[in-house]
Protein backbone atom coordinates (compact mmCIF):
# COMPACT_ATOMS: atom_id res chain seq x y z
CA UNK A 1 0.00 0.00 0.00
CA UNK A 2 2.48 2.58 1.14
CA UNK A 3 4.85 1.54 -1.69
CA UNK A 4 1.83 2.38 -4.51
CA UNK A 5 1.30 6.03 -3.02
CA UNK A 6 4.96 6.46 -2.95
CA UNK A 7 4.94 5.18 -6.77
CA UNK A 8 1.72 7.48 -7.78
CA UNK A 9 4.43 10.34 -5.58
CA UNK A 10 7.10 9.67 -7.88
CA UNK A 11 4.58 10.33 -10.99
CA UNK A 12 4.78 7.15 -12.01
CA UNK A 13 2.46 6.99 -15.60
CA UNK A 14 0.39 3.61 -13.73
CA UNK A 15 -2.42 5.15 -12.37
CA UNK A 16 -2.86 8.08 -15.08
CA UNK A 17 -5.47 7.62 -18.06
CA UNK A 18 -4.57 8.00 -21.35
CA UNK A 19 -5.62 7.91 -24.18
CA UNK A 20 -4.59 7.35 -27.67
CA UNK A 21 -6.91 8.93 -29.70
CA UNK A 22 -8.57 12.02 -28.63
CA UNK A 23 -11.64 11.64 -27.22
CA UNK A 24 -14.86 12.53 -29.13
CA UNK A 25 -15.94 15.65 -27.27
CA UNK A 26 -18.31 18.80 -28.99
CA UNK A 27 -16.60 21.67 -27.76
CA UNK A 28 -18.36 24.13 -30.40
CA UNK A 29 -21.76 25.44 -29.35
CA UNK A 30 -24.52 25.83 -31.56
CA UNK A 31 -23.80 29.33 -33.19
CA UNK A 32 -26.80 32.01 -32.12
CA UNK A 33 -28.34 33.95 -34.49
CA UNK A 34 -31.24 36.78 -34.83
CA UNK A 35 -34.23 35.17 -35.97
CA UNK A 36 -35.45 38.40 -36.90
CA UNK A 37 -32.70 39.26 -39.38
CA UNK A 38 -32.76 35.65 -40.52
CA UNK A 39 -36.26 35.62 -41.44
CA UNK A 40 -36.23 39.04 -42.78
CA UNK A 41 -38.91 40.42 -40.26
CA UNK A 42 -38.88 44.27 -40.22
CA UNK A 43 -41.61 44.84 -37.40
CA UNK A 44 -42.21 43.17 -34.21
CA UNK A 45 -45.68 43.69 -33.54
CA UNK A 46 -47.29 44.35 -30.06
CA UNK A 47 -50.12 42.50 -30.51
CA UNK A 48 -48.92 39.26 -31.23
CA UNK A 49 -48.85 37.94 -27.60
CA UNK A 50 -48.34 34.86 -28.58
CA UNK A 51 -45.46 35.38 -30.27
CA UNK A 52 -43.77 37.75 -28.00
CA UNK A 53 -44.60 35.10 -25.08
CA UNK A 54 -41.29 32.91 -26.53
CA UNK A 55 -39.24 36.23 -25.34
CA UNK A 56 -39.64 36.04 -22.22
CA UNK A 57 -39.51 33.69 -19.27
CA UNK A 58 -42.00 32.05 -17.06
CA UNK A 59 -41.77 34.72 -15.13
CA UNK A 60 -42.75 37.12 -17.61
CA UNK A 61 -39.68 38.94 -17.46
CA UNK A 62 -37.68 39.83 -21.08
CA UNK A 63 -34.87 37.20 -21.90
CA UNK A 64 -31.89 38.43 -22.57
CA UNK A 65 -30.21 38.71 -26.00
CA UNK A 66 -27.57 36.57 -24.84
CA UNK A 67 -30.33 33.76 -24.30
CA UNK A 68 -32.10 34.32 -27.81
CA UNK A 69 -29.44 35.42 -29.48
CA UNK A 70 -31.26 38.47 -30.52
CA UNK A 71 -29.37 41.40 -32.42
CA UNK A 72 -29.34 44.79 -30.45
CA UNK A 73 -31.28 46.90 -33.10
CA UNK A 74 -34.25 44.00 -32.70
CA UNK A 75 -33.75 43.43 -29.08
CA UNK A 76 -35.15 47.16 -28.62
CA UNK A 77 -37.90 46.58 -30.71
CA UNK A 78 -38.62 43.27 -28.98
CA UNK A 79 -38.50 45.52 -25.65
CA UNK A 80 -40.55 47.87 -27.31
CA UNK A 81 -43.49 45.54 -28.45
CA UNK A 82 -43.06 43.32 -25.06
CA UNK A 83 -43.81 46.96 -22.96
CA UNK A 84 -46.49 47.69 -25.25
CA UNK A 85 -48.80 44.36 -24.81
CA UNK A 86 -47.92 44.76 -21.27
CA UNK A 87 -49.67 47.99 -21.15
CA UNK A 88 -52.91 46.41 -22.84
CA UNK A 89 -53.14 43.95 -20.90
CA UNK A 90 -51.93 40.92 -23.71
CA UNK A 91 -49.22 39.90 -21.73
CA UNK A 92 -48.66 40.19 -17.87
CA UNK A 93 -46.05 42.17 -15.87
CA UNK A 94 -45.60 39.86 -13.55
CA UNK A 95 -46.44 35.83 -13.75
CA UNK A 96 -45.99 32.56 -12.66
CA UNK A 97 -45.22 29.31 -14.59
CA UNK A 98 -46.40 30.83 -17.95
CA UNK A 99 -44.94 28.38 -19.74
CA UNK B 1 -50.89 62.92 -42.17
CA UNK B 2 -49.96 60.32 -40.30
CA UNK B 3 -50.72 56.30 -40.24
CA UNK B 4 -51.67 55.55 -36.72
CA UNK B 5 -52.89 52.75 -34.96
CA UNK B 6 -54.82 52.75 -31.82
CA UNK B 7 -55.71 50.12 -29.32
CA UNK B 8 -58.60 50.56 -27.05
CA UNK B 9 -60.26 47.96 -23.96
CA UNK B 10 -63.82 48.88 -23.16
CA UNK B 11 -65.70 48.02 -19.71
CA UNK B 12 -67.04 44.40 -20.25
CA UNK B 13 -70.42 45.39 -18.46
CA UNK B 14 -71.63 47.79 -21.27
CA UNK B 15 -74.58 46.27 -23.16
CA UNK B 16 -73.98 45.34 -27.47
CA UNK B 17 -75.38 49.03 -28.43
CA UNK B 18 -73.69 50.70 -26.07
CA UNK B 19 -70.16 49.47 -27.02
CA UNK B 20 -71.13 49.62 -30.80
CA UNK B 21 -72.20 53.73 -29.74
CA UNK B 22 -68.80 54.06 -28.11
CA UNK B 23 -66.79 52.71 -30.88
CA UNK B 24 -68.99 54.97 -33.15
CA UNK B 25 -68.49 57.93 -31.16
CA UNK B 26 -64.23 58.01 -31.07
CA UNK B 27 -64.87 57.18 -35.30
CA UNK B 28 -67.10 59.80 -35.70
CA UNK B 29 -64.29 62.37 -33.48
CA UNK B 30 -61.45 60.95 -35.47
CA UNK B 31 -63.57 61.97 -38.79
CA UNK B 32 -64.87 65.44 -37.50
CA UNK B 33 -61.20 65.90 -36.98
CA UNK B 34 -60.31 65.02 -40.98
CA UNK B 35 -59.12 61.99 -40.30
CA UNK B 36 -59.44 58.78 -43.21
CA UNK B 37 -60.09 56.00 -41.59
CA UNK B 38 -58.18 52.54 -42.67
CA UNK B 39 -59.87 50.01 -41.14
CA UNK B 40 -61.69 48.95 -37.78
CA UNK B 41 -60.92 45.32 -36.13
CA UNK B 42 -62.85 43.88 -33.48
CA UNK B 43 -61.25 41.80 -31.35
CA UNK B 44 -64.45 40.73 -28.95
CA UNK B 45 -64.32 40.06 -25.24
CA UNK B 46 -60.78 39.12 -24.22
CA UNK B 47 -59.02 37.71 -21.06
CA UNK B 48 -57.23 40.32 -19.56
CA UNK B 49 -53.33 39.33 -18.91
CA UNK B 50 -54.23 41.45 -14.95
CA UNK B 51 -57.00 42.95 -13.65
CA UNK B 52 -57.52 46.30 -14.48
CA UNK B 53 -60.44 48.35 -12.11
CA UNK B 54 -61.19 44.85 -10.20
CA UNK B 55 -61.95 43.88 -14.33
CA UNK B 56 -61.02 40.43 -15.66
CA UNK B 57 -61.96 40.89 -19.21
CA UNK B 58 -62.67 43.33 -21.76
CA UNK B 59 -63.77 44.73 -25.05
CA UNK B 60 -60.83 45.07 -27.59
CA UNK B 61 -61.31 47.40 -30.56
CA UNK B 62 -58.60 48.89 -33.25
CA UNK B 63 -58.87 51.69 -35.13
CA UNK B 64 -56.36 52.20 -38.15
CA UNK B 65 -56.46 55.82 -39.89
CA UNK B 66 -54.71 58.94 -41.11
CA UNK B 67 -54.66 62.04 -39.12
CA UNK B 68 -52.99 64.99 -38.72
CA UNK B 69 -50.57 64.58 -35.81
CA UNK B 70 -52.14 67.33 -34.03
CA UNK B 71 -55.60 65.92 -33.69
CA UNK B 72 -54.31 63.18 -31.62
CA UNK B 73 -53.54 65.14 -28.07
CA UNK B 74 -57.43 65.57 -28.28
CA UNK B 75 -58.50 62.40 -29.72
CA UNK B 76 -56.82 60.89 -26.64
CA UNK B 77 -58.47 63.56 -24.36
CA UNK B 78 -61.96 61.47 -25.02
CA UNK B 79 -60.40 58.27 -24.11
CA UNK B 80 -59.59 59.80 -20.86
CA UNK B 81 -62.89 61.03 -20.34
CA UNK B 82 -64.57 58.38 -21.37
CA UNK B 83 -65.19 56.33 -17.96
CA UNK B 84 -65.79 53.04 -20.53
CA UNK B 85 -62.45 53.22 -21.86
CA UNK B 86 -60.41 50.88 -19.53
CA UNK B 87 -57.00 51.16 -21.70
CA UNK B 88 -56.01 53.10 -24.59
CA UNK B 89 -52.54 52.67 -27.08
CA UNK B 90 -52.36 54.99 -29.76
CA UNK B 91 -48.93 54.27 -31.99
CA UNK B 92 -47.85 55.71 -35.45
CA UNK B 93 -46.97 53.29 -37.89
CA UNK B 94 -43.32 53.70 -39.24
CA UNK B 95 -43.30 52.34 -43.44
CA UNK B 96 -42.27 48.48 -41.71
CA UNK B 97 -45.02 48.91 -39.33
CA UNK B 98 -47.79 49.85 -42.10
CA UNK B 99 -46.26 46.96 -44.76
CA UNK B 100 -47.66 44.64 -41.27
CA UNK B 101 -50.47 46.26 -41.00
CA UNK B 102 -51.44 45.64 -44.56
CA UNK B 103 -50.63 41.70 -44.63
CA UNK B 104 -52.86 41.70 -41.16
CA UNK B 105 -55.57 43.56 -42.89
CA UNK B 106 -55.20 40.69 -45.99
CA UNK B 107 -55.12 38.04 -43.43
CA UNK B 108 -58.46 38.97 -41.29
CA UNK B 109 -60.25 39.21 -45.07
CA UNK B 110 -59.10 35.97 -45.74
CA UNK B 111 -60.00 34.30 -42.76
CA UNK B 112 -63.17 35.78 -43.06
CA UNK B 113 -64.45 34.64 -46.43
Amino acid sequence: MASTIEQQAKGNKQGEVRYLTPLDIETKKEAKYCRFKKNGMKYIDYKDANFLMYLVNEQGKILPRRLTGTSLKYQRKVAQAIKRARHLALMPYVGDMLK
Amino acid sequence: MNHYETVFILNPVLSDTQIKETVQKFEDYLVSRGAEMISKEDWGLKKLAYPIQKKKSGFYHLLDYKVAGEAITSFELEFRRDDSVMRYLTVRLDKHAEAWAEKRRERVKSSKK
